[in-house]
């Protein structure tokens, strides 16, 4: 058997991934066609490369269906429960940074903080019948932190993509989204506040705390965590 | 499992507990259209209840606990003044502690009834009490509307005391607004920018979503208003914080209150309130003498509670849940009510904690 190791199977974040490992003496690459979710490990013996969606991985990890998994930090916190004894940290990878932030229109031109945010859900709740609507699709990390900063008379709605659109569309008045550079924040006329962060995120590699090892196994591990010069 | 039946039999015997001291045993779905709870709760009610849906009925939420359906059904067809028991499972989100039940038996008692508040107090604290005899507890009591009270006799704006009285279950958020109000902590950079702009709606961005330039407007009168408001006078915040800081045993605790409501006369309602409590309590043979109250007691749970609070507890093990918790809930049966209200106040007994007890003795 091998050691199983998870990666996106899209886009920059595996390129990324991809050349983390290649500068570590790892070669991972896909094999096949374009479209067929198969790959390769080269410089380890024993490892096998899956190709999966990033926001499966922390789900897999847990599963102990994948020994290793890259996915971001964001995902990892929201999917998981006491996710640090699912999984651990093995190394922050660099690369794909994002925050988790909180945003509401520029025309609000009263709200800055999580206290003007408290407030203004408070008279809109009174103004128009219903809570204020935050849309986001990180519902656990947000409405934790917005309930330790003891902000009230909102509720979260499920947006799974094109969250920043919500509020043109008026099915939101707020957003809780990963931004990297605010740019499309900024396109849909929407600022972050100011001490609203909720979560700094980057693409890291983590190890199962459930996946189940044979000794064989346990050698590859040693061997391919040696090689990318990890503690383990 | 035959942890289960044992725990089914100590509901039972609860249950004939309070049917025997008047109550009507009660049922209640255990699924329940989510959107009352959501109203009432807010969002916290999704990080602690299951959530299903289906196409045709929408959301529906696993029982989180009794009282919401208690009242309904009492505010749609009940009789006054009414006693009400039951006993069935809630289940609860336990996302960061796999040690906490996450489905778990309750058995109430819950009273409605408009004529001795005082009274009804005393019952279902006693009722409680007497349910669970000979089992070694600590009882610790509170009292919501005495900081409600005092907050809405504070000497500042109504928008201030709406403010601070919104916030009386969430003590962080609750002191930051005093402390502002006081003028004892900084006013944030972007709000003295604001209040200092002529123009603070030239704000040059697209006008986007549903809260209308109007209410952005609205706010920021709302605020220039406050700025120009006197702070929250010292003694003042001193009185609060004394307040909020009694813990004593109860008799004492009147005492420091009534004290206290020398300097702040907009408590001596809920003080008088506070001794017929007492004198209630004594009147059903529990030992007041040694009753602890903790003014702050029920300020973190959910926000329905308003006035008497209790909460039953092992000693020394703050690892287990409370066994019993309870208290009044007047203007929960006004939001769900639909323009009807009736006092009313009740509580809870978990029998699995019980049942752990005792197999551990």
């Amino acid at each position: 058997m091998s050691i199983k190791l998870g990666v996106p199977s899209k886009g920059r974040l595996m390129e990324k991934t991809f050349d983390w490992f290649g500068a570590r003496g790892v070669q991972l690459s896909r094999t096949g066609s374009d479209r067929e979710y198969a790959g390769a490990v080269e410089g380890v013996e024993g490892v096998e490369l899956v190709l999966l969606s990033a926001g499966e991985i922390p789900r897999e990890l847990a599963a102990g269906r994948i020994h290793l998994g890259v996915t971001g930090t964001d995902l990892v916190r929201e999917k998981l429960g006491q996710w640090e004894q699912q999984v651990a940290e093995l190394a922050l990878l660099g690369f794909g940074h994002a925050d988790l932030i909180i945003a509401v229109p520029g025309c609000w031109a009263d709200v800055d903080t999580l206290d003007d945010l408290d407030a203004a859900a408070s008279a809109f709740r009174e103004a128009h019948g219903f809570r204020m609507r935050i849309a986001t699709k990180y519902h656990r990390l947000v409405r934790e932190f917005l309930r330790d900063n003891g902000v009230a008379d909102y509720q979260l709605v499920d947006s799974q993509g094109a969250t920043e659109g919500t509020i043109k569309n008026m099915t939101a008045e707020g957003v809780a989204d990963i931004t990297s550079t605010g740019d499309t924040l900024r396109a849909n006329h929407l600022k972050i506040l100011s001490d609203a962060l909720v979560l700094k995120s980057q693409a890291t590699l983590f190890k199962s705390r459930k996946a189940a090892m044979t000794d064989e196994e346990r050698a590859t591990m040693k061997a391919l965590l040696r090689t990318l010069e990890l503690d383990g | 499992m035959a942890q289960k039946s044992k725990i089914r039999a100590r509901a039972a015997a609860l249950a004939a507990d309070f049917e025997a001291a008047g109550a009507v045993p009660v049922e209640t779905p255990i699924l329940l259209p989510a959107d009352a709870l959501l109203d009432l709760y807010g969002e916290d009610i999704r990080g602690r209840a299951y959530v299903t849906s289906d196409a045709l009925r929408g959301e529906q939420m696993l029982r989180p606990d009794f009282t919401v359906p208690v009242v309904q059904m009492h505010m749609a067809h009940g009789a006054e003044p009414a006693r009400y028991t039951y006993a069935g499972e809630v289940f609860r989100r336990q996302e960061d502690d796999p040690a906490r039940a996450n489905e778990y038996m309750q058995v109430g008692y819950e009273v409605f009834d408009r004529e001795n508040p005082a009274a009804s107090d005393a019952e279902v604290f006693a009722v409680m009490q007497d349910a669970l005899k000979g089992v070694e507890l600590r009882a610790s009591t509170g009292d919501i509307g005495i900081l409600a009270a005092a907050v809405a006799g504070l000497e500042t704006t109504e928008r201030r005391k709406r403010a601070l009285a919104r916030h009386i279950w969430r003590p962080r958020r609750f002191k930051a607004l005093l402390d502002r109000f006081a003028g004892r902590s900084e006013v944030p950079a972007s709000r003295a920018a604001l209040l200092a702009a002529d123009d603070p709606m030239a704000h040059g961005f697209t006008d986007i979503g549903l809260r209308s330039q109007a209410e952005v407007a609205a706010r920021i009168e709302a605020l220039r208003e406050d700025a120009a408001a006197p702070p929250i006078s010292p003694l003042q915040v001193e009185l609060i914080e004394a307040l909020l800081n009694v813990r004593e045993t109860l008799p004492n605790a009147l005492e420091h209150i009534r004290d206290l409501a020398v300097d702040m006369s907009a408590i001596s309602g809920a003080a008088r309130r506070l001794r017929e409590r007492m004198e209630a309590l004594d009147a059903r043979g529990v030992d007041v003498e040694s009753l602890e109250f903790e003014a702050s007691y029920g300020r973190t749970s959910m926000e329905y509670y308003d006035g008497f609070v209790f909460g039953f507890y092992v000693p020394d093990r703050a690892d287990l849940p409370a066994v019993a918790t309870g208290g009044r809930y007047d203007a929960l049966t006004q939001v769900l009510g639909q323009g009807r209200e009736i006092p009313a106040v009740g509580g809870v007994i978990r029998p699995g904690v019980l049942v752990d007890l005792e197999d551990a003795a």
